[in-house]
């Protein structure tokens, strides 16, 4: 099976989802992304849809999963590179995708993920004082 | 996913929106999907319609599996009988201009939808 590849690059996981998705390629994605977390210890997962011509329900509720687990492991998930009209229909569709971060382009997403961390480091270092 | 590319050939040589025709294939994904899970297979048919006012295109997907019960609770956003998000049924409803759906315990479903150019 053809797998979808997964970049360390800093403290970061990224991942270019580059072909249409088979239901298998998403769900093998899904199990390794949660493994290379706790391995790395990354705190930030940013994955480049843009090559995506749809988002159904089934790659909507993935992607949520990936977001909530991730979360759990203490890292957050950014979804970048979304397409206009995939919005537009995700929309009509009712997909919310509670819990995930989205931007516009890879370096936004980036950008966001520093904003992110850098956010809950002052909160740690806050309540360090109190 | 030979259904997607179809799906999108056709689309685009109708002459539909990029925004249309990616409603129109997230549509086929989702009801192809339905009859994959709920019923292992199902028949697909794809025609372009056109009433000399307009075109369109109408999709049917069939499947001959166990049918569903409460079409008007299946169709609700929401409700799933498995693991999912309940929202293919509705969602395709809302995507597409015209949706017709017919089922029976142990016969199986026929949902036919059509969206105009
Ligand atoms: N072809 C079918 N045969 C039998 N039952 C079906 C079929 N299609 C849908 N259903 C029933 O209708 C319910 C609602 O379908 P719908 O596509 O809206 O949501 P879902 O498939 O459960 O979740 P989602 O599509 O969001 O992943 C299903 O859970 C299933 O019980
Ligand atoms: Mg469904």
């Amino acid at each position: 099976m053809e797998r979808i590849p997964i970049l360390k690059v800093g403290q970061y996981l990224l991942i270019t989802i580059q072909v249409d998705l088979h239901d298998k390629m998403i769900l093998a994605l899904q199990d390794e992304l949660t493994n290379m977390i706790v391995k790395t210890g990354a705190r930030g997962i940013l994955i480049d849809i843009s090559a995506l011509e749809i988002v159904d329900s089934f790659i909507g509720r993935v992607l949520a999963q990936v977001a909530s687990c991730a979360k759990l492991l203490d890292a957050e998930t950014v979804v970048t590179g979304m397409r206009p009209a995939v919005a537009i229909t995700m929309v009509e569709l009712g997909i919310s995708m509670k819990g995930v971060h989205t931007a516009l382009n890879a370096e936004d997403g980036m950008e966001l993920l520093n904003d992110i961390l850098h956010r809950d480091e002052y909160a740690h270092d806050f309540s360090a004082i109190n | 996913m030979l259904i997607k590319a179809s799906v999108k050939r056709i689309s685009a040589l109708l002459g539909f929106s990029l925004v249309n025709q990616t409603k129109i294939i997230t549509a086929a994904a989702e009801l192809s999907r339905n009859a994959l899970i709920y019923a292992d297979q199902g028949k697909f048919k794809i025609s372009v319609l056109d009433d000399t006012r307009r075109k369109g295109l109408q999709m049917i997907f069939s499947d001959s599996g166990p049918g569903i019960e409460n079409i008007e609770q299946a169709m609700k956003d929401g409700y799933t009988s498995g693991h999912g998000m309940g929202l293919g049924l509705g969602g395709s409803k809302r995507l597409m201009d015209e949706f017709d759906i017919k089922s029976a315990i142990g016969v199986g479903t026929t949902i036919s939808v059509t969206k105009w150019v």
